[in-house]
């Protein structure tokens, strides 16, 4: 899947993500102690473009869909923390997975469900950070380090759990689209069936 | 499978070397013509710069420019589109997801209407001595309204969304905006007592500052003995969601059980006189200061927050209750004070 059909999937996910972090999961009574933690869908739809696509992609996605996250309400902390921490999550989980999958034994493109659960636990936790990091550069709401550790860390369990059901979603959908614009892909790369098929 | 992949390499390649716009195609590759094999799609350096620095120097501009920042149209521009989305989802799958809650309190639920009954007996037995505190608070009442200070109206509305602890900001989204007369550095209350304060509005929408949030100062008087002080908020809205009192006068000794109220501002923004705000639960004695920090625990339960009220100038052309508690406008929303 390329250009406007991969842009335009990305987008509707990364505002469905946004809409249900902040209106639908709050409600729902996670167990979560009193502490207001949500699994970061936003996060995770960018670790899936991370693991599913090019990295060059998934680091833009990142930093505009950290930015919407940044601007939308209820949001009121200083606009761009989020996009650095998304942009350098889908920098680092694209780079990550794509150097693990073009070694010698990698046969497909879609990673199987430990290597995504493995890259939701890391991107979460190196999304996490960079927000609370910058939180205290700019000491934005001025927070102890127990404190950042522990909502990071419940952020990071979360986030892993939502991945079981997030990152196949959105290979589903992203494959699915693929599939239906492959007549058209076809006539642009003649390339891979070629090699697929025989394989 | 060598012979069968290696003849696409080549022409791959060759075309590659025409083709500017490479990465874009990325994924697809086994082989790509970057340079550097496994990173295929990489974003070049120039582009991993360029991010980095926009994201810095809009922290820099929205920290730097403070109340006025030039973030803040974009942000309201943002909050305009996707504040009815939210609202939208809110309405339709509330009832849904109200069920799980019910659910999951159901016991807590019978424990809390054991307690409830017993205090009912105790209440209805103070009730037959009220007569003399009525009489009293009608009169509190009168000397406010010939003061000129006529209680609050308020404009039911509610929680559409919440932000994420993962923010390390306690902001909820409420349905109400500049349409209905909103504006920044309004008091919100619910029928427990001090909610928060707007900090920012769009046409249908509000963000909320709850009290507990770090960032929030309030001032705070305790109720049976007047002394002033500040409640600052601890950033947790749970169960151990606390709020700290420090009094102006450091040799007043707060004690535990006394109530909170706020002390008001200027002509009620961003907080109006005489809300609750919590309870004293714990008092420690800082040696160092000489003085007394108090814990309050909130009167607002903030994990199980729906409908608010925002106070508005008596006379706001929307639905609002007024202070005498009739309501006026389209919508009976139930009455949230």
């Amino acid at each position: 899947m390329r250009g406007p059909a991969r842009l335009a999937v990305t987008m509707v996910a990364i505002v469905l993500a946004l809409v249900a972090q902040v209106s639908v999961l709050p409600r729902m009574g996670w167990p979560d102690a009193g502490t207001g933690v949500v699994p970061g869908l936003v996060l995770l739809v960018v670790v899936a473009t991370g693991l599913a696509q090019d990295t060059r992609f998934a680091t833009l996605v990142g930093f505009f869909a950290g930015l919407l996250l940044d601007l939308a309400p209820p949001a009121d902390h200083v606009a761009g923390r989020w996009a650095l921490a998304l942009g350098v999550v889908g920098y680092v989980v694209g780079r990550l997975s794509h150097d693990f999958q073009s070694g010698p034994g990698a046969t497909g493109r879609r990673p199987g469900l430990g290597v995504a659960l493995a890259a939701a636990a890391g991107g979460s936790f190196v999304g996490n950070s960079v927000f609370a990091l910058t939180g205290v550069v700019l000491a934005d709401p001025a927070t102890e380090f127990g404190v950042l550790l522990g909502t990071v860390l419940m952020a990071v369990a979360m986030d892993t759990l939502a991945a079981l059901l997030v990152v196949p979603a959105m290979f589903w959908v992203t494959g699915r689209v693929a599939a239906m614009g492959s007549t058209d892909a076809g006539r642009v790369t003649p390339r891979p069936p070629a090699r697929r098929m025989v394989l | 499978m060598t012979l069968d992949t290696m003849p696409p390499r080549r022409p791959d390649r060759i075309i590659d070397g025409t083709d500017a716009p490479g990465p874009a195609a990325g994924p697809e590759r086994r082989l790509t013509p970057q340079q550097r094999r496994p990173g295929r799609g990489l974003p070049s350096r120039s582009l991993v710069a360029t991010l980095v620095l926009a994201a810095v120097t809009l922290m820099v501009v929205d920290r730097a420019g403070g109340d006025a920042s030039p973030v803040d149209p974009v942000r309201r521009v943002v909050g305009e589109v996707l504040g009815p989305a939210e609202a939208a989802v809110d309405t339709v799958l509330g009832p849904v997801l109200d069920l799980t809650g019910a659910l999951r309190t159901n016991d807590s639920l019978r424990e809390e209407v054991a307690e409830l009954e017993h205090r009912n007996t105790a209440l209805e037995q103070q009730l037959a001595k009220a007569g003399y505190d009525d009489a009293r608070l009608a009169e509190l009442d009168g000397l406010r309204a010939m003061a000129g200070d006529t209680g609050y109206a308020l404009l039911p509305a509610r929680v559409i969304a919440v932000g994420s602890a993962q923010s390390f900001s306690n902001t909820v989204t409420i349905d109400a905006g500049a349409t209905s007369g909103l504006h920044p550095d309004m008091t919100v209350v619910n029928d427990a007592g001090l909610v928060g304060r707007v900090t920012s509005v769009t046409a249908h929408t509000a963000t909320v500052l709850l009290i507990v949030d770090r960032e929030s100062t309030v001032g705070g008087r305790v109720g049976d003995n007047a002394e002033l002080g500040f409640v600052h908020g601890r950033g947790a809205p749970g169960e151990d969601g606390t709020l700290d009192l420090e009094l102006l006068d450091e040799a007043v000794q707060p004690r535990a059980g006394q109530t909170v109220l706020t002390w008001g501002s200027e002509g009620g923004s961003p907080y109006v006189a005489g809300v609750p705000i919590g309870r004293v639960t714990r008092v420690f004695e800082s040696v160092r200061d000489t003085s007394y920090r108090a814990v309050l625990e909130p009167v607002v339960d903030f994990t199980a927050l729906d409908l608010v009220g925002v106070v508005v100038p008596s006379g706001t052309e929307d639905r609002v209750i007024e202070a005498d508690g009739s309501l006026r406008g389209a919508s009976g929303e139930g009455s949230a004070r």
